[in-house]
């Protein structure tokens, strides 16, 4: 597999207060455990299988992922942004690996 | 086993009623604009035909006219856009160093956004010998000739990666290769292929892209089979597909022994559907099913 | 020849007896509601799914689900071998009760979407997506 590069959108800018809406996408085969290779064996399941997404230290969304999330896997939430802080973003692998991505978010 | 013929005959008749179904639920919806990022971009989905090229095509349509809205605005938006991924990847590959001269592509040719802008509107294009050659072919050179590396793999993933980002390159410029000069007989050959039909099923390109635009094969819409989308990220594989490999996989739909991917076959074949699509915009990375 | 609808067969019929003593058979949908739900009552509406209709890969099918109030929904892809697809809990950083994600359905089949809302009800609602078999080596 090649390296995992998470990519996150925020809205350019939001007021105190406002609810924004957060795009994330992390780049990941999302095996599902159910697909044969060629010579017939079956291909272990290795998965995203727990997504969260924290502000300020603050839980926005905490989302427990089955092999029916495409390749890929795309998360779309809205978080609320009482004050300029930081994002925390959590990706963890089926094989111990945890991915994770901060993005500064400024309020005007 | 001579009476099974006319049987046989039969069951191919039907088949084929099958395969093409008319009257489709969803026509290509025409008047759809490919309009990336909020108004950052339109991009060319419909040019005019011409007497020369595509003398039996009324108009000039991307594939993405065929898709439906789900797909479709997949691609209109750089973050939706899954194909991103592999730009994002093909980026890093640019100023990686690898091989034995210890060289990165950036370091001879710089910024990728001013040196490779266009290089995916003219591809393929004869090399400075006079054979035609595919972006495929240009940094396999590179590759081996001046940074001593290994040559990549087709459609292995850092290809993918690295087609995806000079294509993006070119978003927006309309398609515009040579097929005069010294690639007419290039161009020639890619048309003598596009009619011939191939396989047990006996189809040629032109039966599905041409004779049948519009209809149903299964549930599926036929398009145009314009490549001004590739590289393209296909729903179906989760990944970037390239121009060969999609030849490949057409070729074996019709049950026949294919060409390989950067096989000279494939490559005047990619130079004359190319031309098919003078004037659309180069897509970049597409979204397709 | 044991053929595959021979085995199918087999197999229901096998664990059709090991249900036998038991007061219901449970379909693994069930199980999976069962599982969020703790077997609570739950009402229908107050969820909206939007997906398409027809989806032309099965893939990679787009689909959003909100429920406002809601502190956890369950996705779930009624028609797959394993129908779970995900659970969300929104934190109280949470802006609305509203996530959007792309899923693989194996076939035409209804997608379910459970919220548990914030005074321990549940609602739910289901919508059909048809799974198109695409032309070429789809």
């Amino acid at each position: 597999m090649t390296d995992v590069r998470p990519r996150i959108r925020l809205p350019r800018s939001a007021s105190a207060g406002d609810s924004i809406v957060v795009k994330t996408l992390v780049n990941h085969d999302m095996e599902s455990g159910q697909r044969r290779n060629s010579a017939g064996e079956t291909i272990p399941r290795q998965i995203i299988n727990r997504f969260t997404c924290e502000f300020a230290g603050v839980m926005v969304i905490d989302a427990y992922l089955e092999p029916a999330i495409s390749a890929n896997p795309y998360i779309e939430f809205e978080a609320v942004v009482p004050a300029s802080g930081d994002f925390v973003f959590t990706w963890y692998d089926d094989n111990g690996d945890v991915y994770t991505a901060t993005e500064t978010f400024e309020v005007s | 086993m001579q009476h099974l013929k006319p049987v046989k005959t039969l069951a191919l008749a039907s088949a084929c009623a099958a395969l093409f179904a008319g009257a489709a639920f969803a026509d290509p919806d025409l008047s759809a604009e490919l309009v990336i990022n909020d108004g950052e971009l339109t991009l060319v989905t419909r040019a005019p035909s011409d007497d020369v090229i595509t003398p039996n095509l009324p108009e000039r349509y991307s594939g993405w006219l065929f898709r439906d809205a789900a797909t479709r605005e997949m691609e209109m938006d750089d973050f939706e856009n899954p194909a991103m991924l592999a730009v994002e990847a093909g980026a890093d590959l640019w100023t990686t160093v690898d091989g034995s001269a210890g060289q990165s592509c950036a370091d001879c040719h710089g910024d990728a956004t001013e040196s490779m802008a266009g290089v995916r509107a003219h591809m393929p294009h004869l090399n400075a010998n006079g054979v035609l050659w595919s972006m495929e072919d240009y940094i396999n050179n590179c590759r081996t000739e001046r940074m001593g590396a290994e040559a990549w793999r087709w459609s292995g993933d850092q290809m993918t990666s690295m087609t995806s980002y000079i294509s993006m390159q070119s978003r927006g410029m309309p398609v515009d290769v040579q097929i005069d000069g010294d690639a007419a007989p290039y161009w020639e050959q890619g048309r003598e292929m596009y009619y011939t039909r191939y396989g047990q099923l006996e189809l040629s390109c032109a039966n599905c892209h041409e004779d049948s635009t519009g209809l149903m094969i299964r549930a599926d819409h036929l398009s145009q089979g314009q490549i001004s989308g590739f590289p393209t990220y296909r729903l179906k594989n989760a990944g970037i597909v390239s121009i060969h490999n999609r030849f490949r996989g057409c070729i074996r739909d019709t049950r026949a022994e294919s060409f390989a991917e950067g096989s000279d076959e494939f490559r005047a074949l990619e130079l004359y559907v190319a031309s098919r699509g003078m004037g659309l915009s180069v897509e970049g990375v597409s979204v397709r099913p | 020849m044991l053929t595959r609808r021979d085995t199918l067969a087999i197999g229901l019929g096998a664990s059709a007896l090991a249900a036998l003593p038991l007061t219901a058979s449970a379909t693994p949908v069930d199980d999976a509601v069962a599982a969020f739900t703790g077997g609570a009552a739950v009402a229908e509406g107050g969820v909206t799914i939007t997906a398409p209709e027809i989806a032309e890969n099965g893939n990679t099918v787009p689909i959003s689900v909100e429920a406002a109030g809601a502190t956890e929904i369950m996705l779930i892809a009624t028609g797959n071998p394993t129908p779970n697809v995900g659970r969300f809990v929104f934190g109280p950083g949470s802006g609305s009760s509203m996530v959007a994600t792309r899923i693989r359905l194996g076939r035409t089949q209804d997608v379910m979407a459970i919220a548990k809302m914030a005074d321990g009800s549940y609602a739910s609602t289901a919508v059909e997506v048809k799974v198109t078999i695409g032309g070429c080596g789809g």
